[in-house]
């Protein structure tokens, strides 16, 4: 039996796609959806039609900018890229899941004699 | 501060989504179906039939509804959404049973609109600080303890101005003269001469208050001064009538009394000296009280104190109880000891009314009780009719919280229109209130619905909203879904669990009916009891006028001109009595001193002053007052001869106990006065109160404060008016365009109060009577239409339409009676709660219990008799076949 696919915890999506945008650059809604299931190595569970809340919210806190544009097969779509100050709350929200990620590996990682000395 | 600017950025770009719907769900929809075409192509290329590359980026996707519904609740503002989204419904279901939501929303408005104005009320005269300057601080001073007439509650000038000389707890204390008589004023010079009302207060007594002047300015201390010179303020209504709101006034001179006064100021709109301190009289005009004037005339002064800060009215009392007393030792020769009360003025002004006013409030409180429980009844009845519907949307999904989220929203749409027209219901109310100048209750001229009231009407709507869906929602969260999709109606007597509820609602309502009504009956009873008081003379076909004449104060002149006034207006045809008073009773009064001569009055036994009036022969009969004993005052009584005085019946008793006081000597004043006639007691200055005692003075032997005429006619008063004032003018000229006041209007005046009371609780009575007869019929209606077809089945077995007639109204009598056996056993306890309120009757007055008990019985039975008539014409064929 496959290994259970990963709920994604409330906010990780935003920065996945933070991330995506920051390194591929401009992208429509379903290449994003596609990079990230690729980067998880489809480890992730993840209705595609879920990341356009999280497009359009992102795009409220003006962190990322829509644009309707042509794919490479010339297929109208709309493209999402990054902003300035999505690069700024990227780096701070990637340093915070870096701390968090660390401190929760040491915590799991806590070894002990069960209470008895 | 960052994460403010994004948070309200977020705001505004979720408001802007909110608004544009249609173009955000369009473009979604263009950016999710390129999404698709990508996915497919995608699968295609990696060699999947068309069909199955379709079929995976569609699983892919996951649901294209529930992407939609993410994106709008991301972007948007779900909860007003899903509020719009009630309301619309709301909306829709409410104009498809447009019958129900114009009789709820008339209930309500009723309801809720009696609920504002009686708040307005009560928040003004009750709960609204005084409109002056730290209002808390002015404290009300009544010498005599306040007992007695306004001879005796008052302060001569000495007093006051040695109390303001050695008290420690006062920033000042200001003064006014209460005798508003003494200072009626006659303006000339401006079209007809007229008679303004004005008061004398101290030349401190409006900055005590805090009253600034609108224009000019207000007294200075020179023209406070005997000899200073005259000026005059002008009351703001005064200020726009008569002079049109003219600012130029300020600073020109007017005409009263014949002499030139200044006009140095004007007062503001809200200051309104009439309805604080003299309440249902106009005040027009403000002069200086001269203090050296005043100083001759014994108890002329009324006195308002301002406390230092800190001190309370306890402290203030304990200073004056021990300061009085040493004032008074070192002035042997006053008469008074002026043993004072003190109270806050607030008080003062509406101490006295808070029982009745929270009466009232409590009274409109229930109103909105029934209002509620009416409300609950028909939505009850409504929830049973849209089970089916109720039960479709639960099947469709939607969670118990969401069906009573939805009935919510609906009470609360129904308790706002509600609300909305009762505020229009309570602005007509308070704006006829306003303008009610004969009602005697304090500041009730400034009544209006503001920003509290506003405020109590979210309150009040809201709780009414919650209160009245809490039955129906209970009913609905709680009900099976299975049974509302099984129970399809008109079935047999299903759903009796259902109608219990509804019929204890019913009781409720009659029972909180029948506590309104025997309210409502007690005070209606006391107040035809007031009606019924002996005055001690006859108020119908008489009236007065105020008169005015130049004796130079010359008794022997007064005495001829008085008896040409009236030898004229006697000849006046129907005229067929006249005489002149100083001061009508009801109205106005003042005390003298009266005393049996040669008795030695024991400690107690001095009863004090007695009212004294100063009458022309004729006066009594004019006014229908009683002779006991001895005669009336005739023109022989003169300047030269012996004085001589009549007295009532109360005078007689206390001061010749078990002797006849005809021929004796009395000392009135201090002076020897004969006793020629005891009349009947007069109620001088309260309807309900019992009479103090009274003497009267002829016009040729003392000196009267101001005159009235009196003239008794068959004819009515407008009828004489003009005529009368003809004939005033021929004799003399100056006398002012004065109002004929008929004598019942000055009673109407004084009973106003308790007329206002009964009148609004009496209304409150029947509204709730209204109320729970549609309650009762309701319920009746509807549980015949559930049970026609049992009906149907009964007289197909052979019941008589009598029987299910009967047995309907039956049903309707044992809701009715279950609601009087509760309804009056908590009207015993809120009656004797009343009792203070009741005049001459007994809170357990059987006549009020009795005719609550018949009214609603017979209501009861009327709201039966309909529905029982439908059921008894039911046709067992149609009702059998019928679904």
């Amino acid at each position: 039996m496959p290994e259970k696919k990963l709920d994604l915890l409330q906010g990780t999506l935003d920065l996945m796609v933070l991330q995506t945008l920051a390194a591929m650059g401009s992208l429509h809604g379903y290449g994003i959806a596609r990079r990230i299931e690729e980067a998880s190595g489809d480890a992730v569970l993840l209705n595609q039609g879920t990341i356009y809340a999280s497009l359009v919210r992102l795009q409220q806190r003006g962190w990322i900018s829509a644009e309707w544009g042509t794919s490479d097969n010339n297929r109208k779509a709309k493209f999402y890229a990054i902003t300035k100050r999505g690069r700024k709350k990227l780096t701070e929200d990637a340093a915070y899941w870096e701390r968090l990620s660390g401190v929760m590996g040491r915590v799991l990682a806590m070894q002990g004699d069960g209470g008895n000395r | 501060m960052m994460g403010v600017l994004d948070a309200l950025r977020r705001a505004i770009e979720r408001l802007r989504s909110f608004f544009r719907k249609a173009p955000m769900d369009r473009d979604l929809d263009a950016e999710m179906a390129a999404h698709l075409v990508l996915a497919v192509e995608e699968n295609l290329r990696r060699g999947l039939s068309p069909e199955e590359a379709s079929r995976q980026a569609l699983v892919r996707f996951g649901g294209v509804a529930q992407s939609q519904e993410r994106h709008r609740e991301a972007r948007g503002l779900p909860a007003l959404d899903l509020l719009l989204q009630d309301l619309r419904y709301t909306f829709r279901t409410l104009r498809r049973d447009r019958g129900f939501a114009s009789v709820a929303v008339l209930i309500l408005a009723l309801g809720i609109g009696a609920n504002i104005a009686v708040f307005s009320v009560v928040n003004t005269i009750l709960l609204r600080p005084l409109p002056f300057r730290d209002p808390r601080q002015l404290v009300w001073m009544a010498s005599d303890r306040g007992v007695g007439g306004l001879s005796a509650v008052t302060y001569t000038v000495a007093a006051y101005e040695e109390f303001l000389r050695h008290n420690r707890s006062f920033q000042n204390v200001t003064s006014y003269d209460p005798y508003f008589g003494d200072t009626d004023y006659k303006l000339t010079g401006r079209g007809e001469p007229q008679q303004v009302a004005g008061v004398a207060v101290a030349g401190d007594f409006l900055p005590t208050l805090g009253v600034q002047p609108a224009l000019g300015r207000l007294f200075t201390p020179e023209e406070c001064r005997k000899g200073g010179r005259p000026a005059v303020l002008l009351g703001h209504f005064f200020w726009q009538r008569q002079f049109s709101a003219d600012p130029a006034i300020v600073g020109q001179a007017i005409l009263l009394n014949d002499s030139p006064v200044t006009v140095v100021g004007v007062l503001p709109a809200s200051f309104d000296f009439g309805s604080v301190f003299a309440p249902g009289l106009k005040t027009d005009i403000f002069v200086p009280g001269i203090m050296d004037v005043l100083r001759n005339e014994g108890n002329s002064l009324a006195l308002l104190g301002r406390l230092k800060p800190g001190v309370t009215v306890a402290q203030a009392q304990a200073e004056v109880d021990v300061l009085m007393p040493q004032i008074r030792a070192a002035h042997k020769d006053w008469y008074d000891d002026y043993a004072t009360a003190i109270t806050e003025l607030q008080d003062h002004v509406s101490g006295k009314l808070r029982r009745s006013l929270v009466v009232l409030w409590c009274a409109v409180g229930l109103i909105l009780l029934i209002v509620c429980v009416n409300l609950s009844n028909l939505l009850l009845a409504r929830a049973a009719a849209r089970s089916k519907e109720f039960a479709l949307r639960s099947a469709l999904g939607a969670g118990r919280m969401r069906i009573a989220r939805q009935l919510l929203t609906e009470s609360l749409a129904l308790a706002s229109v509600g609300a909305m027209l009762g505020l229009g219901i309570a602005f007509a109310i308070t704006w006829y209130l306003a303008r009610q100048g004969s009602i005697a209750l304090p500041l009730l001229s400034t009544v209006q619905v503001d920003g509290a009231a506003l405020g109590w009407t979210l309150l009040i709507a809201l709780a009414a909203a919650i209160l009245f869906s809490l039955a129906p929602s209970l009913k609905v969260s709680g009900g099976n879904l299975q049974d509302a999709l099984k129970d399809a109606g008109h079935g047999m007597s299903a759903g009796r669990k259902h109608e219990s509820m509804r019929a204890m609602l019913v009781v409720s309502e009659v029972a909180l009916a029948c506590v309104l009504l025997v309210g409502a009956g007690l005070l209606l009873r006391s107040f035809l009891r007031v009606l019924d008081v002996d005055l001690g003379f006859q108020p119908s076909k008489a009236a007065a006028i105020k008169i005015d004449y130049n004796d130079g104060g010359n008794r022997e002149r007064r005495g001829a001109i008085l008896q040409e006034i009236l030898r004229r207006v006697s000849a006046i045809p129907g005229i067929q009595a006249a005489g002149i008073v100083d001061m009508l009773p009801l109205d106005r009064n003042r005390s003298g001193g009266l005393q049996a001569k040669g008795r030695i009055y024991r400690k107690g036994e001095d009863p004090g002053a007695a009212f004294e009036y100063v009458v022309t022969p004729g006066y009594l009969r004019a006014m229908g007052m009683q002779i006991r004993e001895g005669r009336d005052f005739s023109w022989q009584d003169t300047p030269a001869s012996q004085p001589v005085v009549i007295v009532n019946q109360a005078a007689a008793r206390s001061h010749w106990p078990g002797q006849d006081p005809l021929g004796r000597i009395a000392l009135v004043n201090g002076m020897d006065t004969r006793v020629v006639g005891v009349i009947s007691d007069v109620r001088e200055s309260s309807v309900e109160e019992g009479s103090g005692l009274e003497m009267y003075l002829p016009g040729t032997q003392a000196d009267p404060e101001g005159a009235e005429l009196v003239v008794r006619s068959a004819l009515p008063p407008e009828a004489l008016a003009s005529g009368v004032l003809r004939t005033l003018r021929a004799y003399n000229p100056e006398q002012p365009a004065a109002e004929f006041r008929p004598i019942q209007s000055i009673v109407d005046h004084a009973v106003s109060p308790r007329r206002f009371f009964v009148i609004l609780v009496g209304i409150f009575a029947g509204l709730g009577l209204l109320l729970a007869s549609l309650g009762i019929y309701g319920v009746i209606s509807y549980s015949v239409t559930r049970q026609a077809q049992e009906i149907g089945i009964r007289m197909a077995l052979g019941a008589s339409t009598e029987r299910v007639q009967l047995g309907v109204i039956a049903r309707t009598m044992r809701l009715a009676l279950a609601g009087l056996a509760a309804g009056t056993i908590t009207s015993v306890i809120a009656a004797r709660w009343i009792a203070a309120l009741l005049f001459k009757t007994e809170p357990t007055d059987p006549a009020a219990f009795a005719a609550t008990v018949l009214l609603l019985c017979a209501v009861a039975v009327i709201a039966g008799y309909i529905p029982a008539r439908r059921a008894a014409r039911i046709d067992p064929m149609v009702a059998l076949r019928g679904d």
